[in-house]
Parts: C-alpha cells; sequence; structure tokens
C-alpha cells in the first residue's frame, strides 16, 4: 500500500517537475533549440526540392500540352520546326550512366577492398588521399582529358581489339568517330569511381572486427574473409555508394557533352555518337528563342528529375529488400 | 575569470583612459558612417549600363566598355554574354538596358516586346559585322580548298560523302583530294554562326532549304556536334577528314586554315575584314529602315558570301530617363568612335554609309 502510494507520489512529481520547465527554459537548456535549429535545416531542403519541382511543373506546361506523353518517346528533336521529341536524350542518359557504372563498379569496389583489407595502413592512406582529390577535380578538366588523351587512346588502342573479339555483336559496328556513348561512359566512369572507393572504403573499414575474427576461427583464408564476411556485412553501404555515384553520372554536364557526339539520335551501337539529356539543357537554353522551345528544355530537366527521383526510390526499395533478407537470415 | 578582474580593474584604475577609448570610438564611428554617406553619393553619381546577349560581340563591347569608361569615368557599361536568344529575352522584358544579338528578332517577338514593354519598341542597330568560314583536316592537304555553294551545301546534308566528290575537285584542280568519307561536324550548342551557316546554305541551295530549317539549333541530318567555336575546331583537329565551320573571329584568333568560298559572281573569296565589310557596303542599298537584314550571298566580286550583323537592342523608352540619355551617347560613341576598336579584334567595321543611317536612327529615341 506504501509503496504504491510512494511511486505514484513521485510520478506526480516528476510531471510536475516536467511541467515545470518553461518553454523559454527548455530552450536555454539547449535540446529545444537544436530541434528547432536542426528541424529549420531539415525543412530547407524540402523547401528547395519542392520549389524546384513545381518551377519545373509550372515552366514546362506548354510543352507538356502540346506533345502529352508522346514528348517521351518521339525522337525528333528539331527545334527550328517547333518538334520536340525526348527520347535520344533519355536513351543517351540512362546508356552512359549504366554502362558507365558497369566499368566503375568492379574498379571502384576492387579498389576500395585494397584500400580496407589489403593494403598497409599508411598506403592506404595515402592512396585514398589521391582519390578523394580526383573526386574535386572539375568536370570540364575530365571532359578535355577524354577529348584530347582518352578518345585516341581508344579509338588507337581499345576499339580496335574490342571490335576484332565482339565484332559481331550489334552494340560495337557501325563507324567509330571516336566521340560515342563508349567514351562518354569511360570519362564518366573515371569521374565516379573515386565516390564508390572513398565511401565503399569507409564502410569496409568500419566493419567489426568480430566478423572478421569469427571467420577466421572457422580456418578461412584471408580473402574468404573478406569476400564471405566483411564484403556481405558492407554491402548495403557500398550499394549506397553505387547509387551515389549513378546520380552524379545522371547529372554530369560538361565532362559528357565533350565526347558524346552530340546527336540526337538513338543508335544500338555504343561506338555511334549520342546524346544526353543534362547535355542537350546546357548546349541548347542560352540561344533557345520562343517559348515552347524553352517549356521544351524545361521539361527535359523534369524527365531528369523524375528518372533520379525513381532511381533513388528504387535503390531504397532494394536496400529494404536487403535488410528484410538479413533479419531472416 | 583572470582575465575579467584584469578588465575590470583597469576600468577602475584608468578612469581617463577608458573616456578616451570611448572618445576615439565615437569620432572613428562618425568618420565611418561620412564615409559611407560619401561612398552612397558617388554611387548615385555613378551609372551601370546593364546589357546582356551574343557572345559574339562580347569581347567588342567589353573593349568598347572599356574604351568609354576612360574618357566618361561615371558610365559603367555592363554586357554579359548569355547568347542571343538570353539577350532577345532580357531586353524583351525590359531586365537588361540593352541587347545584344547575331539574328535580328522576329515580328512575333517584336510584337511581344511591344506589348510586355508597354508600348515601347525594340530598335536594331547593327554594331559589327560576323562572317562564317569553313575549316577541315584533311592529312596531306595543306592548301586552301575552294567551295562552290552546291559543295557546301551537299556535305552538309550528307548527299556529298567523298572528298574526292567531282563537285568539290573540280573547284581546287591541283589539289589531290582523298578518297576518304567526309566527316561533318557543326555546332552542338544554339548558336547564331549555326543560324548564319544554315541560313546562307538555304538561301543558295533549294535542296538544303527543303531539308533543314533555319534556325540557332538547326536538325543536321548528318554530322557531329561540338560545344562551341573552340569544341568545332577541337574535333575538326582531332578527327582525319572533317570539315567544320567556325566563326571568323575564332579562326583568325587561333590561326586555323579555312576555306574559300565561291560567290554570287562566281569568285572564290576567302572571308577577311576586307571581304565581308564589302559584302556588307554591297548590301547596304538594300538596307531596310530598321536595319535587320540579311546579308548572306551578297552581290559584288569582292563579297565574301556568308557573313551578317551582330545587333544591339535598344527599347525606344526608358523609365530612367537619364540612363536612355547615356546609352543613347554610348551607342553613338560606339558607332563613330568605337568602330576603330573593332579591326583589332578581327570585326569588319561597318561601312560610313550605314553608321550614317545608324546616326539619323538614333534620333528616334526619345529619352
Amino acid at each position: 500500500m506504501t509503496t504504491t502510494e510512494t511511486s505514484s507520489e513521485m510520478v506526480a512529481q516528476k510531471t510536475a517537475g516536467a511541467t515545470k520547465l518553461s518553454f523559454m527554459e527548455r530552450l536555454r537548456k539547449g535540446d529545444e533549440a537544436a530541434y528547432l535549429i536542426t528541424l529549420c535545416a531539415a525543412l530547407t531542403v524540402v523547401l528547395i526540392t519542392g520549389l524546384l519541382a513545381e518551377h519545373l511543373w509550372v515552366n514546362s506546361s506548354l510543352s507538356r500540352h502540346q506533345s502529352g506523353w508522346h514528348f517521351l518517346w518521339s525522337s525528333d528533336w528539331d527545334p527550328g520546326s517547333e518538334i520536340f521529341g525526348a527520347l535520344p536524350f533519355i536513351y543517351g542518359t540512362l546508356v552512359t550512366s549504366v554502362l558507365s557504372l558497369a566499368i566503375a563498379i568492379p574498379i571502384g569496389l576492387g579498389a576500395a577492398i585494397f584500400l580496407a583489407e589489403m593494403a598497409p595502413r599508411r598506403v592506404s592512406d595515402v592512396l585514398t588521399f589521391l582519390v578523394e582529390l580526383l573526386a574535386a577535380v572539375p568536370s570540364v578538366i575530365f571532359g578535355l582529358l577524354g577529348i584530347f588523351v582518352l578518345v585516341p587512346i581508344l579509338s588507337n588502342y581499345v576499339v580496335p581489339p574490342l571490335r576484332a573479339l565482339f565484332g559481331w555483336l550489334p552494340i560495337f559496328q557501325g563507324a567509330f568517330y571516336g566521340v560515342s556513348y563508349f567514351s562518354a561512359s569511360v570519362v564518366l566512369a573515371i569521374m565516379i569511381v573515386p565516390f564508390i572507393v572513398s565511401i565503399s572504403r569507409e564502410v569496409l573499414l568500419s566493419v567489426p572486427a568480430s566478423q572478421r575474427e569469427a571467420m577466421m576461427a572457422l580456418g578461412a583464408t584471408k580473402w574468404d574473409v573478406t569476400w564471405r564476411a566483411v564484403v556481405p556485412y558492407a554491402s548495403r553501404g557500398i550499394m549506397g555508394s553505387v547509387f551515389l555515384a549513378l546520380a552524379r553520372a545522371l547529372g554530369e554536364t560538361m565532362a559528357v557533352t565533350m565526347v558524346i557526339g552530340n546527336v540526337p539520335d538513338v543508335h544500338l551501337s555504343l561506338l555511334a555518337p549520342g546524346y544526353t539529356i543534362a547535355s542537350v539543357i546546357a548546349n541548347e537554353f542560352t540561344e533557345a528563342t520562343g517559348d515552347l522551345y524553352i517549356h521544351a528544355l524545361i521539361e527535359l530537366g523534369l524527365v531528369l528529375f523524375v528518372t533520379t527521383m525513381l532511381i533513388n526510390a528504387a535503390a531504397r526499395l532494394l536496400m529494404l529488400r536487403f535488410k528484410v533478407q538479413e533479419v531472416n537470415a | 575569470m583572470l582575465a575579467g578582474g584584469a578588465g575590470v580593474g583597469s576600468a577602475a584604475g584608468f578612469p581617463f583612459f577608458s573616456g578616451v577609448v570611448l572618445l576615439r570610438r565615437v569620432a572613428g564611428m562618425c568618420a565611418l558612417l561620412l564615409w559611407i554617406g560619401c561612398g552612397l553619393v558617388a554611387a548615385a553619381q555613378q551609372m551601370t549600363l546593364t546589357g546582356a546577349g551574343s557572345t559574339f560581340a562580347y569581347p567588342l563591347y567589353s573593349k568598347w566598355a572599356a574604351e568609354y569608361l576612360k574618357t566618361h569615368p561615371r558610365i559603367q557599361v555592363n554586357y554579359q554574354s548569355i547568347g542571343s536568344g538570353g539577350g532577345i529575352r532580357q531586353v524583351s522584358i525590359g531586365t537588361v538596358d540593352f541587347g545584344g544579338t547575331d539574328g535580328p528578332m522576329t515580328d512575333s517577338q517584336l510584337a511581344e516586346a511591344r506589348s510586355k514593354l508597354g508600348g515601347a519598341n525594340i530598335l536594331h542597330f547593327p554594331t559589327a559585322l560576323g562572317a562564317a568560314v569553313p575549316v577541315y583536316n584533311l592529312p596531306g592537304v595543306s592548301a586552301e580548298l575552294n567551295f562552290t555553294p552546291a559543295a557546301l551545301a551537299g556535305i552538309f546534308l550528307g548527299t556529298i560523302q567523298k572528298w574526292n566528290d567531282p563537285e568539290i575537285a573540280r573547284a581546287n584542280p591541283g589539289v589531290k583530294l582523298p578518297n576518304e568519307f567526309i566527316l561533318v561536324i557543326h555546332r552542338a550548342d544554339g548558336s547564331g554562326t549555326s543560324f548564319l551557316w544554315v541560313d546562307y546554305l538555304a538561301k543558295v541551295n533549294p535542296a538544303f532549304a527543303a531539308k533543314v530549317r533555319v534556325s540557332t539549333s538547326p536538325h543536321w541530318p548528318v554530322g557531329l556536334g561540338g560545344k562551341g567555336n573552340e569544341g568545332v575546331a577541337g574535333l575538326v583537329r582531332q578527327m582525319p577528314n572533317s570539315i567544320g565551320y567556325v566563326e571568323l573571329v575564332y579562326a583568325l584568333n587561333s590561326h586555323m586554315l579555312y576555306g574559300r568560298i565561291q560567290n554570287r559572281e562566281g569568285q572564290f573569296v576567302k572571308a577577311d575584314l576586307h571581304s565581308v565589310s564589302a559584302a556588307a557596303t554591297a548590301m547596304s542599298k538594300y538596307m531596310p529602315a530598321d536595319f535587320r537584314a540579311d546579308i548572306t550571298n551578297p552581290p559584288g566580286v569582292a563579297s565574301y558570301p556568308v557573313c551578317s550583323f551582330t545587333w544591339m537592342l535598344v527599347p525606344t523608352k526608358m523609365a530612367d530617363r537619364a540612363k536612355g540619355a547615356a546609352l543613347k551617347e554610348f551607342l553613338t560613341w560606339g558607332l563613330t568612335e568605337g568602330q576603330q576598336y573593332g579591326a583589332a579584334l578581327s570585326y569588319a567595321p561597318l561601312s560610313k554609309d550605314i553608321v550614317d543611317r545608324e546616326l539619323q536612327a538614333l534620333k528616334q529615341l526619345q529619352y
């Protein structure tokens, strides 16, 4: 009886103590202030995204009404006759992004595993510093590097053997001028590798030692430990780095426009010139006259925005599935 | 704690000292306020004219602005090279004082601007001349090639595919042209140079006119796109057997080899400041009152056929009358004294006849 009384008294005191603190006092104590400041920061991000979406939607109205869904799968782009079709740009954006990921993932992941697991700590730190330096190089430099260094190398040493081996595949047929989907993808791959390396290395390093020790206790080799225990544990973080890299590849403008050839056609061959959404906006916006033309370019921006959002959503879903599998296992 | 104690001690111990500090602070603040005030007065006397548009005209207008500032220290001219399309848009809604464009505004654009500017018209004033030239990369050929209009149209349509095509070979006796495919390079970004090139080809070749619409971003049947003059020049240098077109000023300044084009009188003419000025002079009698003249394919044996004016766009009414008067004065200066700076930057100067007519037209500006 007495115990219940005292406990209820204590509860009453506690609540009284909690209500005694006024809002100002709580503000002074810091928690409330921190809450409000961080909330404002979070709301700013939401606000910017919202404004961006609204701006893209409103300012593309003419083009949306004129072409409707046809805009997405028409491949004619002739601003002079006010005919606008986005397919070559959407296709080019997706092809270059996916191909660049295909090149960058093995290299980036391999480098990250080496830096985190294999290399001595000092070597790893120096190399990581260099990799992160690479991420800070302006993209126009990569574009120049692409057109003056990479394109000659590709056309002299890479494409001829590629054609000799896989020339029967439709993706390696047709004339090769140097500038192409393939060249753009290689340049993009060089640009996104640092993202994958840098983040994946951090994730791999943060895998707890117990994971490695448990595997070693079973008599596994070093590579077995890395490949079977460390990498799977870090897989979600690695995927995060890959999707960040993909977002970068989708939106890259300058470097791509310098090596893709800027031809609004859809080609199956990876050696053919193409075009991407970001490039066409950068190239044509300044000289675009006529409202419909500008609205069509902004609608392209909207398409890129939605594409990026869909890909990010897909990434989230994929990670969620991984999480569920982990829990089930 | 220790520092706080020392501070209190000194203030209490040396009241005289702290009074001096206070006095000094007040004096300092007064000086600061005075300085800001002077700055504001000076800024009020300073006037900035803002312009935006054509990238082609940017070096010329910045040179004009710098030279004009020397003799008129209160007038600052700020010109942004955002492209002709942007220049037309900005001057039409009145966010800049003047615009710059390489292609004249259409009638519908003028009507739209009139409604947005509350009845003010936009006038065109030619300020300099530009031209487009064919550049090519043919290993083993270092001669200046001759191009007939039919050859150029065929190449850029894709109907002439090889360098040793009779249409090209006939105009270049003695030059050994390779039996190789022609790789066409065009501008990828919207550009006045593309507009000029296509405008000319469409005018001289009906087949080209039927296939390609004249636009700043034409729909090319063949070829690769490079960004900017430097992008086209870079691709041409990289790719053997290629041909492209660049702005004359760019070709001259980067010492590129470029071809001659056959004009209306059958002469193969190399583009330079004289042949471009000759074209404008030959066309001056056809100049309309609003100066929106297309001068491609002009008569005259010395005329280069692919050239165009670059225009300054000026509204007839301005909210700030003093600004309007300053702009009028700047433009008058540019058309007279300013012309001498053009040649050094490789812009072909306007003929006296055109300048005189423009100075007459400037009187329409009622500020």
